[in-house]
C-alpha cells in the first residue's frame, strides 16, 4: 500500500508530522514532485479561473499522483484553535477534491477544535483506516509528535543563525506553501541567495511567542495561518533590514492582514508582491531589484 | 452633545436595526443615504485592491456616515474574513483622521446575549437586561415579518398590473412599524400588511419560469451591490426565490445545518465554510421543487463561493440544472447583466417550451 502526500498546502505545515508517523507505522508513502509550470497547467485545467493559485497547484499535484499512489492523504481543516479559523479553501478542500477526480481513493482526517475533533483523534482515525490498533497509531502519533518538534526548533536555530550574520537581512512573510513553492517563492529565495542576502522565513518565528507579537499588531484577526506571519513581522522587524511579502492572487485572509502589515509598519521598508498565473519572472526581478537597491541606501544622483 | 451612531446599509434592514439602537440607547441614528456609485468609489480607493466588495461597499458607507458627524460606528461579524473587517477598517478609517469608537458584534462567529449587552451599556448605562431582551424580540420579529412580506412580494412581483403596488404596501409597513414598540401591535400591522397584498391584483400564467438565486449573502441582500438584478429579473415576468435573508442567517441556518448535510451527503461530508453547504442543498431543493434555473451571484474572489462552485457545477449537472454563475465587482456597469440575463432568461423559456411540448405529444 502506498500513499501519496501532494506537495502543496497544507503539505509544508505538516510534512514532518505526516512522514515520522507513516514512518513509525511502516507505511510506504511518496510525495509528488516539485512544482513545475506543467503542474500549474494541469491544476488550472481542472479548476475554475477565480480559484487561488496555490489551489490550482495544489489539484495540479493531486492529477499527477493520482495513478501513483493507492490513497492521496487530503485533511481537511475548520479550526486548529477554538476561537480561531482557518482559510476557507481548507474547509472545502476535502469536498472539492472529492468532486473534481471522481476516481480516487482518497485517506481524509478532520481537524476541528472547535467542534472537539482534535489532531489525535484524527491520526488515529487514519491509523484505523490504515489497518492498525488504537494503541499503535497513537504511540506512532506520539512519537511523530516529538520528531515535529525537534524539527521546529531546527527552524528557530536555522533563523537565529541567520540573524547573526554581517550580510543584508531580509524576511520572507507569506504562506510556506507559496514561500517554499518550487514554482513561486523558489526564484525569489535563489535570486536573494544569488545576491548574498540572508534569508529569515516567517515560519522560523519560535511557537511560544506568536500569540503575544500577534497581539503588537491585531488583536482580533482569527486566521491562526495568518496569525503566524504577523506576529512574525512584529517580532523579525528590528532584526532586519527589510520585509517582502508573498502572496497567491484572490488569497482571502491575506488581503486583509497583509493590509494591517503595510498599516502598522511605521517606517520599516516592505515590498508586497502578488502571484498570479506567472510565466515568467522578468517583472518580478525587477521589483526585486530596486527594493534590493533602496535597501542600500538608494543610487544616489 | 448627542452621540450618532451609524452602521453599514443592508437592504431594508435598516429599519429594524435602527429601532434597536434607538430603543435601547436613545442615541440618534444617521438616515444614510441610498448607495450611489460615489459610494463604492470612495471605498475602493480607500480600501486593499484585492478584497472583496462588501468590505469597499461598507468602507464607502462609513465614510459617508463620518463625513455627516457619526461617532459610533457599528459593524457585523461571519464565518468568513467578514469576521476579521472590523479592526481593518478601524484601522484604515483612522488613518484617514476621522474620530470614532467602532463595536463590534458577533465578533467571535457567534452571537452571546452578554457580550451584546455589554456593548449597548457602553452606550447606555441605565439599560437593563430586561429591556433589551424586550427589544431584542421586537427586532427579531420585525426582521421575520419583512422576509415574509418579502418573499410573498418576491413570488408575485414580475406579474403585478399595476405598477409598485407592492412595493406601496410594504413601504406603508416599515413607516408604521418603525413607530409601533409593542409586539401584538405588530403582529396586528403585519396580518393587515399581507391582506391588503393579496388583494393585489395580478395577472400570472398557469406555469411561469420560476428561478432561484442563490450565492453570497451581501450580494444577494444588498439591491445596489447586484445591480437590482431581482428588478431585471421581475421584468421578464419571472416568478423568483431568493433564500439569504437576515432571519435565515441569524437563527433558521443552525436549525437546517444537520438537515442540509444529511440531504447531499453524496457531494460534501463537511461544511464548506460561510454558506458554501447552503448553496450545494439550495440546488437539490430548487430540482425538487420544479424550478427551471439558478442563478449564483457572489462578489469577486470571495472565497467560501469558489470553493463551493466545483461542488455546485457538479450538482447541477447531475441533476440537470441549467446554472448561471454571476461575479459582481466595483464597477457598475449594467449593460453587460442584461445581455447574459436576457441569453439565459431565452435558453429557459426555450427549454421550457420544449420539455412542454414534448409532454403534449406524448
Amino acid at each position: 500500500m502506498k500513499i501519496g502526500l501532494p506537495k502543496a498546502l497544507l503539505y509544508y505545515y505538516y510534512a514532518p508530522l505526516w512522514k515520522a508517523f507513516f514512518d513509525e507505522l511502516n507505511v510506504k508513502y511518496i510525495e509528488s514532485s516539485d512544482t513545475t509550470s506543467k503542474t500549474l497547467l494541469l491544476g488550472k485545467e481542472k479548476s475554475i479561473d477565480e480559484a487561488c493559485l496555490a489551489l490550482k497547484i495544489y489539484l495540479g499535484h493531486i492529477r499527477e499522483l493520482k495513478d501513483k499512489c493507492d490513497y492521496i492523504l487530503v485533511p481537511r481543516i475548520f479550526s486548529l484553535k477554538k476561537t480561531e479559523q482557518v482559510c476557507t479553501n481548507f474547509n472545502c478542500i476535502y469536498d472539492l477534491v472529492r468532486n473534481t477526480f471522481k476516481d480516487i481513493k482518497i485517506l481524509n482526517y478532520n481537524i476541528d477544535v472547535k467542534r472537539h475533533y482534535t489532531e489525535k483523534n484524527a491520526f488515529i482515525k487514519i491509523g484505523k483506516e490504515l489497518g492498525f490498533s488504537i494503541i499503535e497509531s497513537r504511540n506512532a502519533y506520539k512519537k511523530a509528535k516529538e520528531i515535529e518538534k525537534t524539527y521546529y526548533l531546527q527552524e528557530e536555530k536555522k533563523a537565529k543563525v541567520a540573524l547573526k550574520t554581517n550580510k543584508t537581512k531580509i524576511l520572507l512573510l507569506g504562506h510556506p506553501y507559496i514561500l517554499k513553492d518550487n514554482l513561486i517563492g523558489k526564484s525569489i529565495i535563489n535570486y536573494l541567495e544569488k545576491n548574498n542576502i540572508s534569508i529569515i522565513y516567517s515560519c522560523q518565528i519560535p511557537r511560544d511567542l506568536i500569540e503575544f507579537n500577534c497581539s503588537k499588531i491585531s488583536t482580533k484577526i482569527h486566521f491562526t495561518m495568518n496569525k503566524e506571519e504577523v506576529a512574525a513581522f512584529n517580532y523579525f522587524k528590528d532584526k532586519v533590514d527589510g520585509t517582502i511579502i508573498l502572496t497567491a492572487f484572490p488569497c482571502g485572509p491575506d488581503s486583509l492582514a497583509n493590509e494591517m502589515i503595510i498599516r502598522k509598519r511605521k517606517k520599516h521598508p516592505t515590498l508586497l508582491l502578488t502571484f498570479e498565473d506567472l510565466t515568467n519572472n522578468t517583472a518580478v526581478i525587477t521589483r526585486l531589484e530596486s527594493f534590493l537597491d533602496m535597501l542600500k541606501g538608494g543610487i544616489h544622483l | 452633545m448627542k452621540q450618532l451612531v451609524a452602521f453599514p446599509q443592508l437592504g431594508n434592514y435598516f429599519n429594524p436595526i435602527r429601532k434597536l439602537i434607538t430603543n435601547t440607547t436613545h442615541l440618534k441614528v444617521i438616515e444614510m443615504p441610498k448607495i450611489t456609485k460615489e459610494t463604492i468609489a470612495l471605498g475602493s480607493k480607500n480600501s486593499p485592491d484585492t478584497v472583496c466588495v462588501p468590505f469597499k461597499y461598507n468602507i464607502g458607507n462609513f465614510i459617508e456616515a463620518l463625513n455627516k458627524g457619526a461617532t459610533v460606528l457599528f459593524q457585523a461579524g461571519g464565518g468568513c474574513r467578514y469576521r476579521y473587517y472590523a479592526e481593518v477598517q478601524e484601522t484604515i478609517l483612522k488613518d484617514l483622521g476621522y474620530n470614532f469608537t467602532m463595536y463590534q458584534i458577533g465578533e467571535k462567529d457567534h452571537v452571546k446575549f452578554n457580550d451584546l449587552y455589554k456593548i449597548m451599556l457602553k452606550l447606555n448605562p441605565y439599560l437593563t437586561r430586561k429591556k433589551l431582551i424586550k427589544e431584542i424580540l421586537n427586532t427579531l420579529l420585525y426582521i421575520y415579518y419583512l422576509d415574509k412580506l418579502d418573499i410573498y412580494i418576491r413570488k408575485r412581483v414580475g406579474f403585478e398590473k399595476n405598477k409598485n403596488s407592492f412595493k406601496k404596501i410594504k413601504d406603508d409597513f416599515i413607516e408604521k412599524a418603525n413607530k409601533e414598540n409593542s409586539i401584538i401591535k405588530l403582529t396586528r400591522l403585519y396580518q393587515k400588511a399581507k391582506k391588503e397584498l393579496r388583494k393585489v391584483k395580478i395577472d400570472k400564467p398557469k406555469e411561469p419560469l420560476k428561478v432561484g438565486i442563490i450565492g453570497e449573502l451581501y450580494t444577494s441582500m444588498e439591491p445596489f451591490s447586484n445591480y437590482e438584478l431581482e428588478k431585471l429579473l421581475a421584468s421578464f415576468n419571472i416568478e423568483i426565490k431568493r433564500f439569504t435573508n437576515l432571519s435565515y442567517l441569524l437563527w433558521q441556518k443552525k436549525l437546517m445545518e444537520w438537515y442540509m448535510k444529511l440531504k447531499i451527503k453524496k457531494y460534501c461530508k463537511y461544511t464548506l465554510g460561510a454558506d458554501g453547504l447552503d448553496n450545494v442543498y439550495r440546488v437539490r431543493w430548487l430540482k425538487k421543487h420544479k424550478y427551471d434555473g439558478i442563478i449564483h451571484i457572489k462578489p469577486t474572489g470571495c472565497t467560501p463561493e469558489i470553493g463551493a462552485m466545483p461542488i455546485i457545477m457538479n450538482i447541477a449537472k447531475d441533476l440537470n440544472m441549467p446554472i448561471i454563475f454571476l461575479s459582481f465587482d466595483e464597477q457598475t456597469g449594467i449593460e453587460g447583466l442584461n445581455t447574459r440575463i436576457e441569453a439565459f432568461y431565452d435558453l429557459l423559456k426555450i427549454k421550457k417550451e420544449e420539455e412542454n411540448g414534448s409532454k403534449s405529444r406524448n
